[in-house]
């Protein structure tokens, strides 16, 4: 059993490449690039996996067709839009600002906002309270009166 | 304002739960990828025929110009769920009348001409995309996937998966009475 989990460790970082030595291009300038742009672009079929990690059939044609586009001359960036106008957003592991994905952007600060504003407020809160001792300004007076008519005078 | 903020964890709690219900939705797909191809023109694409079939092959230019909407669904006959979505698509074509145009994805030929023989081939026009490059085209995730292309070489509608089974047959029936490929009720 032991030698099975050993040998399945072994495996894992080779499980972590999906790219093919067929599918690599000779120039290793072009295949860096390659690797960056398909790091970014996200398989359809198996859900935040990038296409660079993902045995699927659809991803290995996604990584081909990168490296096609690149051999023909695209920026790395024409390379993502081409990819991009095909399968929309959803390819994309950074999603774009846009009208629907503001909310998604916006939520962290909103929400760190919020919190931070029912923090302040609940703390500013306990304060003044500790500062008051519970008794009306009338019953603080009676208090004092209470407290000099009973001090024995002229000290012991 | 002190009462007030007593309420802010139950509307956390409501949001939350709200946010959590709405994901336990077993109708809810997360696989389901929205489609950037609907109300938009059909990709530009030209397969030939599958080798050795009658079938004419596909292009863009056949889905211009039809009397009314047509169904491209993308097969292959090494996909299952494909064998089981094959006689709604057939009863589709001679009951309703519809006209199918299909992509074979990925498929061998003779494996292609073999299961359409076995099964019947109600495809007026069939492209063989051997390399899979004509999917990515189409925004394709996996097979089978079914478009219903407009006159004017629109996509109206896409669906993922088999056409099979009560939900998915109403759904796919629905999107062709709203493009205008049946009229409501005809499909009993």
């Amino acid at each position: 059993m032991r030698n099975i989990t050993f040998a399945f460790l072994l495996l894992l970082p080779v499980m972590a490449i999906a790219v093919e030595p067929d599918e690599m291009l000779q120039d290793p300038a072009l295949e860096q690039r390659a690797r960056e742009i398909s790091k970014e672009l996200r398989c359809v079929v198996c859900q935040n996996q990038n296409i660079d990690s993902s045995n699927a059939g659809v991803a290995r044609d996604l990584r081909i067709l990168v490296r096609e586009r690149l051999v023909a001359g695209d920026s790395d960036k024409e390379v993502i839009a081409y990819i991009h106008a095909r399968y929309g957003d959803y390819v994309l592991m950074r999603p774009p600002l846009n009208r629907a994905t503001l909310a998604l952007w916006l939520a962290p600060f909103v929400l760190a906002l919020v919190s931070l504003l029912v923090g302040w407020t609940v703390i500013s809160k306990s304060r003044r309270k500790a500062a008051i001792s519970g008794f009306s300004v009338d019953e603080e007076a009676e208090i004092a009166r209470f407290v000099e008519t009973n001090t024995p005078k002229g000290g012991s | 304002m002190g009462r007030l903020l007593a309420f802010v964890p139950l509307a956390v709690a409501a949001i939350l739960g709200g946010f959590f219900l709405w994901g336990l939705n077993p109708d809810r797909d997360p696989n389901n990828i929205p489609s950037v191809l609907i109300s938009q023109p059909a990709p530009e694409f030209d397969l030939a025929a599958v080798d050795g079939l009658e079938t004419p092959g596909l292009s863009r230019a056949d889905l211009v110009g039809n009397p009314g909407p047509v169904i491209v669904n993308v097969f292959a006959s090494w996909c299952v769920p494909c064998r089981a979505e094959h006689g709604v698509l057939t009863q589709m074509v001679e009951k309703d009348g519809l006209t199918l145009f299909g992509i074979n994805y990925k498929d061998k030929p003779e494996d292609a001409t073999k299961w359409l023989a076995e099964l019947g081939n109600p495809y007026e026009r069939i492209g063989s995309d051997l390399s899979g490059r004509e999917g990515i085209e189409w925004g394709l995730s996996g097979v089978p996937e079914t478009f219903i292309v407009g006159s004017d070489g629109t996509v109206l509608f896409r669906y993922v998966g088999p056409v099979v089974g009560d939900a998915a047959i109403s759904t796919f029936t629905e999107a062709l009475v709203q493009a205008g490929a049946l009229i409501r009720g005809q499909n009993g």
